[in-house]
């Protein structure tokens, strides 16, 4: 099983700006994790320690039994998918296919195998119906989806994505949940990085908070957007789910989703629970 | 006042029309918010209203484009531009690339408008506060994380100070307190006068910022009205835009069977 376990990360980039302070965290195999905290608490940094794109700058980042600061990228590359915030950054090839192939191909996929891990990739974000299109001809949601396709068709038991859902519209925003279940249900471990504390709160069990390159709180939706928490929420630029605020003020405990919500008031007039 | 008549818009050697017969009126001091699912014409609307199609990007255009009363089909993309703001969906695209610090790239715009350089000095002071990063300001542009680089690009427009402003998901990268920052400044710009359009999926946002809203379908115009009105309308899911926490709340409700009155 492929675990990732950070320990004591700082990371300071060139020019001396701090943005990872001492960062322990522990990641199981197949869990599903949401990153979240203010603009420049160390995110998307913190991530990109988890395929080896930034090496700590002290302590320790170790996926599986490998250390991340002396295994080539090449191999992490196989083990962790990371899907850019930008996808601008991420896509080159001059059709659809042929970018969602090259991440697949460099991990080692060929032939029928290799067809049908893109095939499947473009189909799970809704572009099978775009293989020979340029992805510069595609708007710019379209093109973040087809930057995820390209990391889901590498296979990686760690699939990393960075504001997944940020310029999607609701459908996109559904392709994308649906996504996270299906990569949860194989098994594979699941680590978003965002803002959407709507998003966080449907689809992951855990969600770590960020705030000035270091964790400051972690624990399931509910844990994290209980009342008594907001106050450390709104340090770090956040604010609670609307449901989680309707359901303190309606005395429902903590109910960070609208379904949570709609249970907790369906409990109470039954007497149940 | 930016006023769009019967606007048609087609990108070079497209099959079909992008934008179809939009009437769009942009009031002075008004904040207008565009929604509609992907690919629905949202940006090419953007960049039609701030002029960029189709003079930066070839393409046929069909109807008028006019500011206070006047067509300005045959400005030039240099007046165009001081004229009307753009915020591109991408800020990485905003960036000058020749500006070596936050407050170097956020007079950028004011200092090829013309302005004095003392005032310009003082909008960059003016923009970087009202959006709280006067902490980054002698950091590298470059080097910044994604939301600090669309508080950068935004705080570019703001020092433009600019009569009509059109801003592509402005701030779809940004925390919650980096959305207010941007929200607050964008309704001051606005009480001082200036016309905004603003395309945007995060519907609670517009529904503190806009005085009315419009939803694309397939490059046309197909649901309009005053923000509340629009954005409580049942037929915005089908056109793919995801209604505010408070109406989607209310309808897990209505779906339960449960009648509840939300607290305020």
């Amino acid at each position: 099983m492929t675990d990732i376990s950070c320990s004591g990360v700082r990371y300071d980039y060139a020019g001396g700006v701090r943005a990872l302070d001492g960062v322990d965290l522990e990641i199981a195999a197949g869990s599903r994790v949401a990153i979240v905290g203010q603009n420049g608490s160390g995110k998307t940094t913190l991530v990109r320690h988890f395929n080896g794109l930034l090496r700590a700058t002290e302590g320790r980042v170790l996926v599986g039994n490998l250390d991340t600061s002396t295994t080539r990228i090449a191999r992490l590359a196989a083990l962790v998918g990371l899907a850019f915030q930008d996808p601008d950054r991420q896509i080159f090839s001059g059709s659809a296919e042929a970018e969602v192939a090259f991440g697949a191909r460099n991990v080692g996929l060929r032939g029928a195998e290799l067809e049908a891990s893109v095939s499947e990739a473009l189909a799970s974000v809704g572009l099978d119906g775009e293989r020979k299109t340029n992805p510069y001809d595609l708007g710019y949601s379209r093109r973040k989806l087809l930057s995820i396709a390209s990391v889901l068709a590498m296979r990686t038991p760690i699939v990393v994505l960075d504001e997944p859902t940020t310029g999607q519209d609701a459908r996109g925003v559904r392709t994308i949940q649906s996504i996270v279940e299906r990569l949860a249900d194989e098994g594979r471990t699941v680590i978003a990085i965002s803002h959407d504390m709507r998003f966080v709160s449907a689809s992951f069990s855990r969600i770590v908070v960020m705030r000035s390159g270091r964790t400051i709180l972690d624990g399931t939706a509910a844990d994290v957007l209980e009342e008594p928490r907001w106050p450390v929420l709104r340090s770090t630029n956040l604010e609670p789910t609307y449901a989680a605020v309707v359901g303190a003020r309606l005395g429902l405990g903590a109910t960070p989703t609208d379904s949570a919500v709609v249970d907790a008031l369906v409990a109470r007039s039954t007497g149940v629970g | 006042m930016l006023r769009l008549e019967g606007v048609s818009y087609r990108y070079a050697g497209a099959p079909r029309e992008s934008l179809r017969e939009i009437d769009l009126d942009l009031a002075d001091g008004e904040v207008v918010g565009v929604v509609g699912a992907s690919e629905s014409g949202k940006t090419t609307l953007a960049l039609v209203a701030a002029g960029l199609a189709p003079r930066a990007i070839g393409g046929a255009l069909d109807g008028h484009v006019l500011i206070d009363g006047e067509d300005v089909g045959d400005q030039p993309m240099h007046e165009m531009a001081t004229r009307v703001g753009i915020c591109f969906q991408n800020p990485h695209t905003q960036l000058s690339q020749v500006a070596d610090t936050v407050f170097e790239e956020v007079a950028f715009g004011p200092l090829n408008l013309g302005i004095e350089r003392l005032a310009v000095a003082r909008r960059v002071a003016q923009a970087l506060d009202a959006l709280g990063i006067g902490s980054l300001a002698e950091r590298d542009p470059r080097r910044l994380s994604g939301g600090q680089i669309q508080l950068v690009a935004v705080g570019g427009l703001l020092a433009m100070e600019p009569r009509h402003l059109v801003l592509d998901e402005p701030t779809a990268q940004l925390d919650p307190e980096g959305k207010r920052l941007v929200s607050d400044a964008l309704l001051s710009l606005a009480a001082r006068g200036t016309a905004m359009m603003i395309c945007e999926h995060d519907t609670d946002l517009l529904a503190r910022l806009c005085s009315s809203i419009v939803v694309l379908d397939a490059g046309r115009i197909v649901l309009a009205g005053p923000t509340t009105e629009v954005l409580a309308d049942p037929k915005l899911e089908e056109f793919g835009v995801q209604p505010p926490a408070p109406v989607a709340l209310q309808r897990a409700f209505e779906e339960a069977g449960l009648r509840v009155t939300l607290p305020a």
